[in-house]
């Protein structure tokens, strides 16, 4: 449904974006995500039609964002980086202005505003000016402009920043929820975010596509993909690690920052299954006290931080 | 024609949403007493119309008008809620439209406000009510003019007070291009054409005409053209500015 083709945008001498290229479907949440400043907000400026691009295309359910921007921007729900408003106005008011800017009248428009603020949970502030509000209800004011129309694709930029944990959920329920029928682009930050609502994940840096698959790909990425955590009780013996370290599957092991009273390893090995039943083994042996024996999924952090200070360049999944 | 309006109803009930709206119909119609009897003499002329009034007003709007324009877009793009509006299914001429209208209707609504004036020059004589509402009309016409470039220069800038501060020169560049003072040192060292050319593009030119009761098609042309010209270069600003 959205469909973006060698995106390029210029300021100046500064290259923001450079030469992106995605498709997202239906059905599908694609997470954005890079450092600040990467150009994801640019690049969703471009697909909502706010910024005109320098080079490329992108076409939103099938009409040409330069060609067709009003149909685009019809198709289009946007929550834009920081949720604006018009602050002198009321909830009530503002999505009053924006339905009848989406041209609903009457028993429909009316509909869809309760719609919309029951789904943002807006009850309680309908009648309070938007500049007396919290961020997280600001924040809230601008999901439920975005959805008023119920659009096939939604765009938001970092839809849950400022708000707390509660909300943050409330949204990605949200966001779930409405992700069967539509096509989603999120940007965000926060890396648990990605894995808790997003199909896939892309990553820019520098304005390009570090990486684009899925939440598990990334993980897998990770140096810490499969690796072993092994926390025990007290102190063990000093030789502990060198007995892990001789055991047949395992690669690497490297002695973490202990906690309090407790010791760490991070065990590294081909066959994480194996390995793990091999330490078990050995821990009966020597009678340690095993706190914790699990294998990681990937740390996304780790991950992140490689991809965008430039330290892995050409690992683009596809 | 739908989101013209939207725009148009959204930035008139923004006005009434906070004091702006009262302020200034306040200070508008207390000035406009000031100008009228005190520095136009209306009662000292003796004659029973509204001439004191209308020639002070182009000096009335010079300040009051661009205080008005100058949050039209520059408030937008401060607030960032320009990028909301330029994101919404509508063109940028819509917005600017739309804008526009609603602060030329408010202007217009504050013109008529001042009908004691009318009143009271009815009261004292028998003016000739044609040639007041001719000068309505110009008054109308004339702060479309005023409007047209605040809206315009709002757009160059995300900060107000240098919007408002343009605004009011470029205006008054507007007013002095007419007045004979400004034309008398042209005269000397310039062509006659260009004289002429630099007197008509000032308000008071085609203003005081309006203002005797001659209703020229010509005079009309020149501030609906000159409106046009002002938000047309809105629309390109808008456009080159909103993201910056």
């Amino acid at each position: 449904m959205i469909e973006v083709q060698n995106l390029c945008k210029q300021f100046g001498v500064f290259t923001a974006v450079d030469d992106i290229s995605f498709n997202v479907n239906k059905g599908e949440v694609l997470g954005f995500l890079g450092p600040n400043g990467a150009g994801k907000s640019t690049t969703m400026k471009m697909i909502t039609g706010f910024l005109a691009p320098t080079e490329g295309k992108v076409t939103v359910c099938g009409a040409d964002v330069s060609k067709e921007p009003i149909e685009v921007k019809k198709s289009i729900g946007y929550l834009p980086e920081g949720a604006p408003a018009y602050d002198d106005m009321t909830v009530d008011s503002f999505l009053k202005f924006i339905a009848n800017i989406r041209g609903y009248h009457g028993a429909e428009k009316d509909k869809r505003i309760e719609n919309a603020i029951q789904k943002a949970n807006l009850e309680s502030v309908i009648h309070k000016t938007i500049e007396t509000l919290s961020k997280g209800f600001k924040r809230r004011v601008g999901l439920a402009q975005a959805i008023l129309h119920d659009p096939p694709v939604l765009v938001m930029d970092e839809p849950t920043d400022g708000l707390d944990p509660n909300q943050k959920h409330e949204v990605r329920l949200l966001i779930k929820e409405m992700a069967t029928e539509k096509a989603i682009i999120i940007s965000t930050h926060i890396l648990e975010e990605v894995d808790a609502i997003c199909d896939r994940a892309i990553i820019i840096s520098q304005g390009k596509v570090k990486f684009d698959g899925t939440p598990k790909e990334l993980e897998s990425m990770s140096e810490y993909h499969n690796a072993i955590r092994l926390t025990l009780d007290g102190y063990p013996s000093l030789n502990a690690e060198k007995l892990i370290a001789e055991l047949s599957h395992v690669n690497r092991v490297e002695y973490d920052k202990s906690g309090d009273e407790k010791t760490v390893y991070e065990v590294f090995a081909e066959n994480a299954t194996e390995a793990a039943k091999e330490i078990s083994h050995l821990a009966q042996e020597q009678e340690w006290l095993v706190d914790e024996l699990v294998v990681q999924k990937g740390r996304l952090e780790d991950v992140f931080r490689r991809l965008t200070t430039g330290e892995a360049e050409g690992l683009t999944h596809e | 024609m739908n989101s013209v309006i939207s725009i148009y109803k959204r930035e008139l009930s923004s006005y009434f949403a906070t004091p702006v709206a009262y302020v200034f119909i306040i200070i508008f119609l207390m000035l406009a007493g000031v100008f009228t009897f005190y520095l136009g003499g209306m009662y000292e002329r003796g004659q029973a119309d509204l001439q004191a009034f209308f020639s002070y007003l182009p000096w009335l709007y010079l300040f009051l008008i661009p205080a008005l324009s100058m949050r039209l877009w520059a408030e937008e793009r401060k607030s960032g809620s320009i990028e909301l509006l330029m994101t919404l299914p509508i063109s940028i001429t819509h917005a600017v439209v739309g804008k526009f209208l609603a602060v030329w209707l408010f202007i217009g609504i504050a013109l008529l406000l001042t009908f004691p004036l009318w009143i009271t020059v009815n009261y004292l004589g028998e003016p000739d009510n044609p040639v007041i509402f001719s000068g309505y009309l110009g008054a109308f016409l004339m702060a479309g003019a005023y409007l047209a470039i605040g809206s315009c220069i709002s757009a160059i800038t995300r900060n107000q007070v240098i919007a408002f501060v343009i605004a009011v020169v470029v205006c008054f560049g507007f007013i002095l291009s007419g007045f004979p003072l400004v034309l008398d040192f042209f005269k000397d060292w310039l062509p006659q054409i260009i004289v002429n050319a630099i007197s008509s593009m000032s308000f008071l030119t085609h203003f005081n005409s309006i203002i005797k009761g001659v209703i020229d098609l010509r005079d009309i042309i020149y501030f609906v053209s000159f409106i046009g010209c002002w938000l047309a270069a809105n629309v390109i600003l808008v456009d080159m500015k909103k993201s910056d």
